[in-house]
């Protein structure tokens, strides 16, 4: 299968196979008025199999919410065909509004305004706990 | 302008300020009758809890001050559906501090986000209750004059007992600290708490027998089991008396062993044990007033 290169854009490569519809959700790519194109179980030497995103838009995203969704991803920037940065995801320190607290006695579950908050508790195991009752993200 | 959510925001040396501060309002409580004169806690009580709203009442009172508030959400705004963001705002046009108890654990840190003066974690759910914390520090500091070597049993309800979570917290950030969990299967100190003890390599057994691992305590913080953080009357009553302390527990435990507990209490330590020289329990309840005057004077950057 063939999709053309992109002269400006993005391309998040390296997105395990299966995860590309989420991360085309999670970073509202639906709301592009440019092309994108969702690439899924692309063969690849490292991975098996891989999903690409190609964006053919000079945008900015965020690569935090890449980080704790896949963290293996690569975020290549393209300027006039050519790759000019190629990013590695760290994981965020903080979570906004991405996942729901599941503890029924944590205030984010009644109080309909807050934002749902968690922080980054231990990089090495990637665990998030809520900002308000330190429920580990599942 | 600092609130109070999370004993952990207190650096070992303030702790140590607000226990000198605690000693010496002990010592000399006339020099602080007038510390907070025209000043007014709010206690804002989402689910009743007559000692420690009293004992902030007492602690505020005791340094001159006024005390506005509610004592359970049925007589406050949120029964209209107020959210606990603007019940902070509000409050905070009418009192220089807050003291917030929620049944709902995070609610006093969404408070503290939102008001424009201090705010106390009186107790969230069953997460932290930085307060009863202090009172624990300056009856240990006072019956043991020391937080480092010290080994120290928690029984009963580790799960749900936010005392505890909060203590543990306090007391790991000090050298040769022991920790013995004594509680049932179903009642096992969160995981998240037993991480934070193995990431700083702090020592601790988990047990579901009393009679042995109290041979070794310098401290037997004793708790309730509560009816109020289980969904299920079935599962609270088969394991509400787990664990009951009584003066043939104490036999085989060490002379100068300190007892505590947050109070109230059911029927978890015999009233026989009242008299014991160990008994520090009813110690802790005055030494938690002294160390809420302690924090307001501190949080009211009163000198």
């Amino acid at each position: 299968m063939k999709v053309d290169s992109i002269k400006n854009g993005i391309v998040i490569d390296h997105i395990t196979a299966g995860k590309g519809m989420e991360i085309y959700s999670l970073l509202g790519l639906d709301q592009l008025e440019c092309s994108v194109a969702l690439i899924r179980n692309v063969p690849s030497r490292k991975m098996g199999k891989k999903d690409i995103i190609k964006i053919d838009a000079d945008i900015v995203i965020d690569t935090a919410i890449l980080g704790f969704v896949d963290p293996d991803i690569t975020v290549n920037i393209i300027k006039d065909n050519k790759i000019i940065d190629k990013k590695t995801i760290e994981l965020p320190e903080k979570l906004v509004d991405v996942l729901k607290c599941k503890n029924p006695r944590c205030i984010s579950m009644t109080e309909q305004e807050l934002s749902h908050i968690f922080t980054l508790a231990d990089r090495e195991n990637r665990v998030y706990r809520c900002l308000y009752c330190e429920t580990k993200a599942k | 302008m600092r609130s109070l959510i999370d004993i952990l925001e207190l650096s070992t040396k303030e702790l140590d300020e607000l226990i000198s501060t605690a000693d010496d309002i002990i010592e000399n409580p006339q020099k602080y009758a007038h510390k907070c004169d025209g000043k007014k806690l709010a206690t804002l009580f989402f689910e009743p809890s007559t000692r420690t709203r009293l004992s902030f009442e007492a602690a505020m009172y005791e340094l001159g001050g006024n005390v506005i508030g509610f004592s359970e959400a049925q007589s406050s705004s949120a029964s209209k559906g107020e959210s606990v963001a603007d019940t902070a705002k509000v409050i905070s046009c009418y009192a220089d501090i807050i003291a917030m108890r929620h049944p709902k654990e995070g609610a006093p840190l969404v408070a503290s986000m939102n008001a424009t003066v201090p705010v106390i974690n009186a107790g969230d759910g069953g997460h932290n209750h930085p307060t009863q914390t202090l009172a624990d520090l300056l009856t240990i500091h006072r019956e043991k004059g020391r937080f480092n070597n010290l080994t120290v049993g928690l029984c009963g309800d580790l799960k749900f007992g936010r005392t505890v979570h909060s203590l543990i917290a306090a007391l790991r950030r000090y050298e040769n600290v022991k920790f013995i969990l004594i509680s049932p299967a179903e009642l096992k100190l969160p995981d998240y708490v037993k991480e934070s003890l193995t990431k700083d390599n702090v020592d601790f057994v988990e047990t579901t027998n009393l009679e042995e691992a109290i041979k070794e305590l310098d401290i037997l913080y004793m708790t309730r089991v509560q009816r109020e953080r289980f969904f299920n009357e079935e599962e609270y009553l088969r394991l509400k008396d787990s664990y009951i302390l009584t003066p043939e527990k104490l036999v085989n435990a060490k002379k100068d062993m300190a007892i505590l507990h947050p109070l109230p209490r059911v029927n978890e330590i015999s009233v026989a044990i009242d008299n014991d020289p160990r008994a520090c329990y009813f110690k802790q309840v005055l030494y938690g007033k002294y160390m809420r005057m302690a924090l307001i004077l501190k949080l009211l950057e009163v000198e």
